[in-house]
């Protein structure tokens, strides 16, 4: 059931997430996805029910810690041909349009 | 230091949050090199430009590093995740950053300065460093660029981030903290601590509130600071920048400011009402790091002395305060000093020389012979400025001290012979030998440096000025 008006989950808050992912939605789809997305908490907060206090979250699936690899160089040599497949490369380096500001 | 208030009536609190690029020989996530400089783009592969179908996985070496810096600061060592830190910017082409967030591999630690005093540190934790951008056009600055040149050869290099208590008061404070911490990472060889090539960087916050109150005031966080200098006077605007503020009834705003060193004023990047949101979760990509008991055992078993141990080491064979020895320990050279102490050289002089007279390193000087050139000095044999270019030889071409004295003609002087030149002199120079028994202090002291600098013309610098000056007051009293 898809539900507008659903507590969990504004429009507004759908806005700016669409923003945030510089997603372009309209209307519609603003009225649609902010239904779909408050289901699927509907559905997260069925945990609710449960006393988890005790249970660390969960950052993974898999049953598995410390995956590591030896610090190797390798030998991926995509310089020229990531280079070549750019739009635009000047110097060597990635052409891009002016940024606005600071990095984050 | 922190005693002496830089504004009258106002405190002003500082933490700092420090980036230090780990010396491993790949990048965190990837294969791919980890190193400074060289051509655009040449360090790169499908991980480090977040091509699609990549995937990370963490360079053991990395891990290792952060538990060495998190042992050095004495943080907790704890289970950790990897997330996923959301921006868009060309910095970083998976935009995402990978880095740790509510559960850092090093928790809550301190670092003592050389003074004694602990900074509280709030966490270390891994992240991958961005690539490097370029602004073309507009005298390099951002808003006017034309446009934008990306070298991803910086992009997945390994980070520790080390964010600081807001324990610091002063510049000083905050100047002291990076340079003990940039010490601690050269020592362990967690990084090459370059704040000039950027391979450390210092973001700073700091907010003021009036002396005796406890409360925190409201924050900025200053960015783009390079060096220890600037450090300083980043601090140091920010915080009358902001008392101003108050001063004048005004508010200071939660904002993220950027430091021009050109200007020496920092700048408005960012309100709190515009802050990222970088909603962060965990990395799908990557499962949790608990490194095991086992691990940070031979981790901590590999470590190196740390610079406060060093300190107290020499501290205990000098016989001094460990602030003290931090020159000594910041020149890499308490080894030298502790060995020469060891073989009987007096500490003192030990410590002098290193401070005075070694400043461009002790380059062939080695312990036994900088321990035998002390002995000659304390002993009298030789002078402190025959010392001195003794040491210089040493310094220069090695070899035994004694060797070098005799080179130069500094033999110590037989003291019947240097009394017999003195009473020589006397004898030559009787209006002189009057001032110098007859006349005031002034005249008395004027007269002792004609005759010891007649001693000095006739031995040719070799007669100890100490000596001449005793004979000459045993001489007047005899008169």
């Amino acid at each position: 059931m898809t539900s507008p008006e659903n507590p969990r989950l504004s429009r507004e808050d759908v806005a700016h997430v669409a923003d945030l992912a510089r997603l372009a939605l309209t209307d519609d789809e603003l009225d649609a996805f902010t239904g779909q997305l408050a289901d699927v908490l509907d559905h997260a907060a069925d945990l609710d029910a449960l006393d988890l206090d005790d249970v660390p979250p969960m950052a993974n699936p898999f049953p598995l810690v410390n995956v590591l690899r030896a610090d190797e160089p390798g030998n991926d040599d995509v310089r020229a041909e990531v280079l070549a497949a750019a739009p635009s490369v000047e110097d060597g380096r990635f052409r891009v349009p002016p940024v606005l500001g600071e990095a984050p | 230091m922190s005693d002496q208030a830089l504004i009258p009536g106002w405190e002003v609190v500082i933490g700092l949050e420090v980036h230090a690029e780990l010396a491993t020989v790949t990048k965190m996530f990837s294969s791919a090199l980890n190193r400074f400089g060289g051509e655009p783009n040449t360090n790169i592969d499908p991980v480090s430009l977040g091509l699609p179908g990549s995937l990370p996985v963490l360079n053991e070496k990395a891990v290792e590093l952060a538990i060495r810096v998190g042992l050095a600061l004495e943080c907790v060592i704890q289970p950790s995740v990897f997330s996923r830190k959301n921006y868009f910017y060309p910095d970083m082409p998976k935009d995402f950053q990978i880095s740790q967030y509510d559960l850092p591999i090093n928790g809550v630690g301190s670092l003592e300065l050389p003074d004694g005093r602990r900074i509280g540190i709030e966490r270390a934790h891994l992240e991958e460093d961005t690539g490097k951008s370029t602004h073309v056009g507009g005298g390099g600055r951002i808003h006017e660029a034309g446009h934008s040149l990306i070298d991803y050869n910086r992009a997945g290099v390994p980070l520790i981030e080390i964010v600081s208590a807001p324990d610091m008061r002063c510049a000083e404070d905050a100047r002291a903290y990076v340079s003990e911490l940039r010490a601690i990472l050269v020592a362990i060889g967690a990084s090459d601590g370059k704040m000039e090539e950027g391979s450390m960087r210092v973001d700073c916050n700091v907010s003021v509130r009036r002396e005796g109150t406890a409360g925190l005031g409201t924050r900025c966080e200053v960015k783009n600071i390079n060096s220890l200098r600037s450090l300083g006077r980043a601090i140091e605007y920010e915080a009358r920048r902001q008392v101003d503020l108050i001063e004048s009834g005004d508010e200071v705003e939660q904002q993220t400011r950027h430091w021009n060193e050109d200007d020496g004023r920092t700048h408005k990047l960012r309100s709190k009402e515009e802050a990222y949101d970088y909603r962060y979760f965990p990395e799908p990509d990557l499962v949790p790091v608990e490194p095991s008991d086992e691990w940070i055992a031979e981790v901590r078993a590999a470590l190196p002395m740390l610079p406060r141990e060093r300190r107290r080491r020499l501290a205990d064979a000098a016989g001094v305060e460990p602030s003290d020895t931090a020159l000594t320990v910041e020149r890499g050279m308490d080894d030298l000093a502790v060995d020469a102490i060891a073989a009987g050289a007096d500490a003192a002089r030990v410590l002098v020389h290193i401070a005075n007279n070694l400043a461009d390193g002790v380059g062939k000087l080695t312990a036994a012979p900088f321990a035998a050139l002390v002995a000659m000095e304390t002993g009298g044999d030789l002078t402190a400025t025959q010392a001195k270019s003794v040491l210089a030889d040493l310094v220069a071409s090695g070899g035994d001290p004694a060797t070098h004295a005799s080179t130069h003609g500094f033999e110590a002087m037989d003291t019947s012979e240097l009394e017999a030149l003195v009473d020589r002199l006397i004898a030559d120079h009787p209006d002189d030998w009057a001032g110098f028994v007859g006349g005031d202090d002034k005249e008395r002291k004027k007269k002792a440096g004609f005759f010891v600098g007649q001693v000095m013309k006739a031995t040719r610098g070799q007669a100890d000025g100490r000596i001449v000056n005793e004979l000459l007051a045993r001489r007047s009293a005899e008169a």
